[in-house]
């Protein structure tokens, strides 16, 4: 088993044996172990059976390297040396992590804001249309693109020619045709952070629009047909029917794009790599980590990143539970 | 609960028993006598260049029996950080710059290679600036397996001689000819810096090899390791400098804007317009590779030495390369290593093209063509060779600040405000 010259199939079988056929016989064992124990203890001990695995795989794959990481971010760029805070000190001093913060913050607002809000327009305006479907898939269709294939297709939309030269970028073409000079859309500040949150945008209006679709048609029809006959007109009826009839699932929705925007990263290292003032938290994190091979500010980065989820988790976890 | 019938687990136990076994007598075969030995190597040549290793060690694999596994990847350095820190490292590492070559030297992870390679065989294949670039804290743990040279000037031939122009001699003969194709209504030079993340690169070559002209390599080598400050003088001198043609908006084809946003594969293409676009770019031996593929290297492009500036520093020579280092010692790799700091050992893919030797006994009828024959030439003819600093100096500045430092300065920023900044950014402990 340890030959390395085996062929794949043959290493891929034992794996699948041990790894399926193993746990299933060593669960079966285990659970037939505990059934001979006296029936009051066979209760109590069995359900740490058959958590215990999961629990055991929690703490080797989540818990522990949470805590290595809290414990790297106090040590030095070798993880040899105790600095104490300095990793953070840099991490809200330093320059372009000021810029950092800034970027992920209007990350935050924007694409939060934008995609939630066109999700639900969307949602509630192609509701009652005849060509429904068609318009959800349509837009429904970027989040089916992962982040990095998203970034090469915007890539292409926003690519940069010098003037009097063909315009192969689709933004270009069409400014360099309306009579205007070629932009460099992932160079030119403020406008490269913008360039980069539409694409986020574009990937993430679907999700809302879905979600939200559902909790707009869950809304009673009573309800509308009251509120009409009170002569409400549409307006008044979104904004005083509707939208607090969906104010809880647009903030689960809400929340779930928050921890998405915070962690954003591939859109970031595939156009810019934080280049241009276009950096964000994730992606100085990785550069700490493999281009400067800086551990300690590496982890505290993580760490910070880690805390500023925390929030929104829980809040997003309690809004699921009153949901239900 | 009903316990579960026996006969199912126990058939089930039987199984996986048996699967086990199958496997047993495999795990005896790699001690038997005659099964290939295997050496890994882990390099960033991808692709043709990747091909063209393989087939370069395919010689000394159907010598000795032993099996070389090459792996590359684009993303050299985050790979190899997670394969070292993750325990598994390769046996051998090519590494596309000595920055992370000398940290995992310091670390004490990489093998001194002076107990396996001869030393006669070392201080006769290799310029000892060779050697000094493969040895940490006195160890020699890297040695140099292929070489770029990045001090050139390229050219359009055809419109370049039509116009009439000169190769010049000297800097000031290469600003006075800049001025001489502004007179005639034309854009002396392409240049174009944009790379996505690595933004920025282009111009710290130009920096290195203005420097080199201008201070000498001893400054040189003192401003790689931080010795003098990255805002001393003479660095800023090498700033204005290279501004004196970058800052111009006569000079440069679209400005600085077109510095910034143009990407560094397509800068070059305007030469080929008619009228030329431009007619001088500076970039490095690898430039072909980028060229549209109607234009042929040596009758539509050729190229010149970028010129000394101070004339008491000679005709230093910038340049890049790929180091070898040794992880894992074991017997098979020993052989692996001294072969690879054999000429011998790059000849195939030399032959091939897109390769230059670092060592004196390369042949130079092994090159395709006169243009890499010239390049290996300028290399060998050096009085000074200096690897490309940025990648020496630590990441955190060498692909950090100095690159954010260069789009800063042509985007306008204070150069003694982008110089400092990229002092500071210095790691200090």
């Amino acid at each position: 088993m340890r030959d390395p010259n085996a062929p794949a199939w043959q290493l891929l079988l034992v794996a699948l044996a041990v790894g399926v056929l193993g746990v299933w016989t060593l669960f079966f064992l285990a659970n037939d172990l505990v059934s001979r124990f006296p029936r009051v203890w066979a209760e109590r001990i069995r359900p740490y059976i058959f958590v215990g695995p999961a629990l055991l795989l929690l703490f080797a794959y989540l818990i522990f390297p949470t805590i290595q990481t809290l414990y790297f971010s106090f040590l030095d760029a070798r993880s040899q040396r105790w600095v104490g805070w300095q990793n953070y000190q840099f991490a809200f001093t330093d320059r372009t992590m000021l810029i950092a913060f800034r970027n992920n913050l209007l990350w935050l607002l924007l694409v939060t804001g934008i995609s939630v809000s066109l999700g639900l327009i969307i949602a509630v305006l192609v509701d009652r249309v005849r060509w429904e479907p068609l318009a959800k898939s349509l837009i429904f269709l970027p989040m089916a693109i992962s982040f990095v294939g998203a970034s090469v297709i915007w890539r292409f939309v926003y690519a940069f020619q010098p003037p009097g030269r063909p315009q192969i970028g689709l933004l270009n073409a069409i400014w360099t045709r309306l009579g205007g000079d070629p932009i460099g859309w992932l160079q030119t500040q403020p406008l490269n952070t913008l360039a980069l949150i539409v694409i986020m945008i574009w990937l993430q209006t679907g999700f809302c629009m879905v979600i939200l679709s559902a909790a707009v048609k869950s809304v009673p029809s009573e309800l509308l047909e009251a509120a009409r006959i009170d002569g409400a007109n549409e307006i008044e009826i979104f904004f005083q029917v509707i939208l607090p009839y969906v104010s809880k699932t647009i903030m689960t929705v809400a929340t779930t794009v928050v921890i998405l925007v915070l962690k954003v990263f591939d859109i970031v290292y595939v156009m810019t790599s934080g280049q241009f003032g276009t950096e964000v938290i994730a992606n100085r994190m990785y550069s700490e980590m493999f281009r400067f091979r800086h551990f300690g500010r590496g982890s505290a980065l993580a760490v910070i990143l880690l805390i500023a989820v925390i929030p929104v988790m829980i809040g997003n976890i309690r809004s699921w539970r009153r949901a239900q | 609960m009903n316990p579960t019938p026996r006969s199912l687990y126990l058939s089930l136990s039987l199984v996986l028993a048996t699967s086990l076994f199958a496997c047993a007598p495999q795990s005896q075969q790699p001690d038997t006598p005659g099964a290939r030995q295997r050496v890994t190597i882990f390099g960033a040549f991808v692709e043709e260049d990747a091909r063209r290793f393989e087939a370069s060690m395919r010689p000394f694999e159907e010598r000795t029996g032993i099996q070389v596994d090459y792996e590359g990847s684009g993303d050299f350095e985050t790979l190899i950080t997670v394969r070292m820190e993750g325990g598994d490292p390769p046996d051998i590492i090519a590494f596309p710059q000595p920055g992370l070559m000398m940290e995992y030297a310091r670390e004490g992870r990489l093998v001194d290679l002076s107990e396996v390679i001869d030393s006669q065989q070392l201080s006769q294949g290799y310029r000892s600036f060779w050697l000094e670039l493969g040895t940490v804290d006195d160890t020699l743990v890297g040695v140099w397996y292929r070489a770029s040279v990045k001090s050139l000037v390229w050219y359009p031939v055809p419109q370049f001689e039509e116009a009439g122009y000169e190769i010049p001699e000297t800097w000031d003969e290469l600003l006075a000819l800049s001025d001489q194709i502004v007179a005639d209504g034309g854009t002396p030079w392409c240049i174009g810096i944009e790379s996505s993340g690595a933004t920025g690169w282009v111009g710290t070559d130009w920096i290195e090899d203005i420097l080199l002209r201008t201070s000498g390599p001893e400054v040189y080598d003192q401003w790689v390791r931080n010795e003098i400050p990255f805002n001393d003088p003479r660095v800023k001198e090498a700033f204005e400098k290279m501004g004196e043609i970058w800052l111009n908006p006569d000079y440069v084809l679209g400005g600085t804007v077109g510095i910034l946003t143009t990407p560094f594969g397509d800068a070059a293409n305007p030469m080929f317009e008619d009228p030329p676009g431009c007619y001088l770019h500076r970039q490095a031996s690898f430039l072909p590779v980028f060229l549209p593929p109607e234009v042929e290297p040596g009758r539509d492009i050729d190229f010149f030495y970028l010129p000394p500036i101070n004339p008491e520093h000679g005709r230093p020579v910038m340049g890049a390369g790929d180091v070898m280092s040794m992880v894992n010692d074991r017997p098979e790799v020993r052989q692996v290593m001294e072969y690879l700091a054999t000429a011998e050992a790059g000849r195939a893919w030399a032959e091939a093209g897109g390769f230059l030797s670092p060592h004196n006994d390369a042949d130079l009828d092994w090159y395709p063509d006169d243009l890499t024959r010239a390049q290996a030439e300028l290399l060998r003819d050096a009085d000074t060779f200096r690897f490309d600093g940025s990648d020496m100096m630590p990441g955190a500045v060498g692909t950090g600040t100095f690159w954010t430092g260069i789009v800063d300065y042509i985007s306008g920023r204070d150069l003694d405000t982008v110089l400092l900044e990229i002092e500071r950014s210095w790691p200090r402990d």
